[in-house]
């Protein structure tokens, strides 16, 4: 007992060497915060900077995609993407729910449910253009032409496994203890999942389709094979549809410079919208929590 | 020689004329009950009654198996695939543990409330309500009574009365722990299985629920799980005593915590031994 009043002090040794330790690892990971921040900041500022003056013209949001030399907006690629990534992820969502479900609450016994997980887990690294050819191949190329059913399609594919991978997840955290407390009641396994586990991991299932929408909403190799461009203002879905990466992409890599302040005006809505609907839905799930 | 433990537990048995174990209907009938987790084997060969509107306590050390014996009566183990169990646990004349059919209707005879609380996400109001809407369609007067007795009997009306539409995990700990009592006997079950009830609880409750306790079995059957040897005492009828997986010794409370026959349990209630 009188040894350890000797040992512990502030010249031990042991405990010096791991303040030392403590110190170097927090000014490291100081230094890799700062390092990813600049970078998004970096980007940010830029998208801001190159497609403010896009963002602040009223055009923008009313005129349709001009002819190089003439003036113009993004209203038809505007609409042309909510349309595509509102289609796209009401057909994935159910999809990707459902599966996940699956997953986590009967995917305990046999291999299907191992198996399905190890082969949504490839998909989900699938590099998008996969998705866009492979559509183009069974839709595209059979109906003969370009259109927003086989854009949404494409997207409805990328959205999938991440919903199946987040509500797999999300399930998997809500404590089994809940579950036995619904099935000690009596209740259904069927209840079980609609009325207490959903409920219990609704935030998180909320929260992957969230990136799932933030995913598509960016995605330009899927819709270049499949929703392709419009030009012109059109709301029909068997059509090819404008959209707003697809938009991007071809007038970035125009000579000409105001189609170039049109793609940074586009790249920079997307971001920012991306933005919002993250900050609006992180305050809608505090408030319910 | 006495030690100060033992004196202080045989204070606390009621004196009682309770009948004989085997003078009682039982309500439960376990016979040569095995049970496996994979390939460990966590009870051996047990075989006891539970009587009816009676309460039996399950004493013994952690890891004794008393829980996992709890849990085979309303069959929580067949919600995990590698859990098994051999054997009977009979009720009402039908072996449980081979039924084939839905256990849905067993469990909902057979109450059951954890360790742990685990309200459900949902408002205090709804946590009750939701086991009883399974089975039964009541008119909101009636629930709302059916709602305002099962938390009155578990002590906890007078705290939440004016928050009922708040949300269950908005309450502490031991407030949990009564709502999910309430949420328990709501149902109305024939059986009442108790895993630790008051092992989260302050003494108040505790009290509170031990009197539930006496005040259930006039119409349920109940067991209840628990380390506290002195709750046993208090509470129940009958114990049984379980060492690694071996039911040692199961009789009248009186006799097991006064002059318990086998060695093994009187070191565990007088504390010489777990």
């Amino acid at each position: 007992m009188n040894g350890a009043a000797a040992v512990i002090n502030a010249k031990n040794p042991l405990y010096r060497a791991r303040k030392r330790t403590n110190i170097l690892l927090l000014t490291v990971s100081a230094f890799a915060l700062l390092f990813g921040l600049f970078w998004l900041v970096w980007i940010l500022g830029t998208l801001l900077y190159e497609g403010g003056y896009a963002l602040s013209r009223a055009a923008l949001y009313y005129q349709m995609t001009p002819p190089p030399g003439a003036d113009g907006g993004l209203a038809n690629a505007i609409v042309g993407s909510l349309i595509l990534c509102f289609v796209g992820t009401l057909i994935g969502t159910p999809v990707g729910i459902l599966a996940g479900t699956y997953l986590a609450e009967f995917g305990k016994r046999g291999w299907l449910a191992s198996a399905t997980r190890f082969l949504n887990d490839v998909l989900l690294s699938a590099p998008s253009i996969v998705i866009g050819l492979f559509v183009y191949s069974i839709y595209v190329a059979r109906v003969g032409h370009f259109s927003g059913w086989a854009g949404a399609l494409a997207l409805a594919l990328i959205v999938v496994p991440v919903v199946v991978r987040t509500t797999d997840d999300m399930l998997k955290l809500v404590p089994n203890s809940l579950r036995e407390a619904t099935a000690a009641l009596g209740c259904p396994a069927w209840k079980m999942i609609v009325f207490v586990t959903y409920r219990a991991a609704s935030t998180g299932i909320l929260t992957g389709i969230l990136l799932a929408v933030a995913r598509i909403s960016g995605e330009t190799a899927p819709l270049l094979f499949t929703s392709l461009n419009n030009q012109f203002w059109s709301l029909n879905m068997n059509a090819p549809m404008s959209n707003l990466p697809t938009v991007i992409f071809q007038f970035a890599m125009s000579p000409y410079q105001d189609w170039h302040r049109l793609a940074w005006g586009g790249a920079a809505l997307i971001t920012l919208t991306v933005l919002l609907l993250n900050i609006v839905a992180r305050t809608l799930f505090r408030r319910t929590d | 020689m006495e030690t100060a433990a033992n004196r202080m537990i045989r204070t606390t048995v009621r004196a009682s004329n309770a009948p004989a174990l085997q003078d009682l209907r039982p309500k439960l009938q376990v016979r040569g009950l095995n049970f496996f987790y994979g390939a460990y084997q966590a009870l051996r060969n047990i075989t006891l009654d539970i009587p009816e509107h009676k309460v039996t306590a399950f004493i013994g050390p952690s890891g004794c198996g008393k829980s996992t014996l709890l849990r085979t009566f309303n069959r929580m183990y067949s919600l995990y695939p590698e859990q098994r169990a051999e054997g009977e646990v009979v009720i009402d004349g039908e072996n449980l543990l081979t039924r084939t059919r839905d256990v849905s209707l067993i469990r909902a005879k057979i109450g059951m409330v954890f360790q742990k609380p685990t309200p459900f996400p949902m408002s205090i109001y709804d946590n009750i309500s939701f086991g009883v809407r399974l089975y039964e369609r009541l008119s909101k007067r009636e629930m709302d009574d059916r709602v305002e007795q099962a938390l009155t009997r578990a002590g906890l009306w007078q705290e939440v009365r004016s928050k009922l539409h708040q949300s269950g995990n908005s309450l502490s700990g031991g407030q949990q722990q009564r709502l999910c009592i309430a949420r328990g006997i709501a149902i109305q079950p024939e059986v009442l299985l108790l895993d630790e009830p008051c092992s989260a609880l302050d003494p108040i409750s505790t009290a509170r629920i031990e009197e539930l306790i006496h005040e259930l079995k006039n119409d349920y059957t109940v067991v209840i799980v628990t380390h506290n040897m002195q709750q046993a005492a208090r509470v129940s009828d009958f114990t049984a005593y379980m060492y690694l997986g071996e039911l040692i010794e199961y009789g009248a409370t009186d006799s097991i915590f006064i002059k318990p026959t086998r060695k093994e349990t009187e070191d565990y209630i007088t504390g010489r031994f777990g």
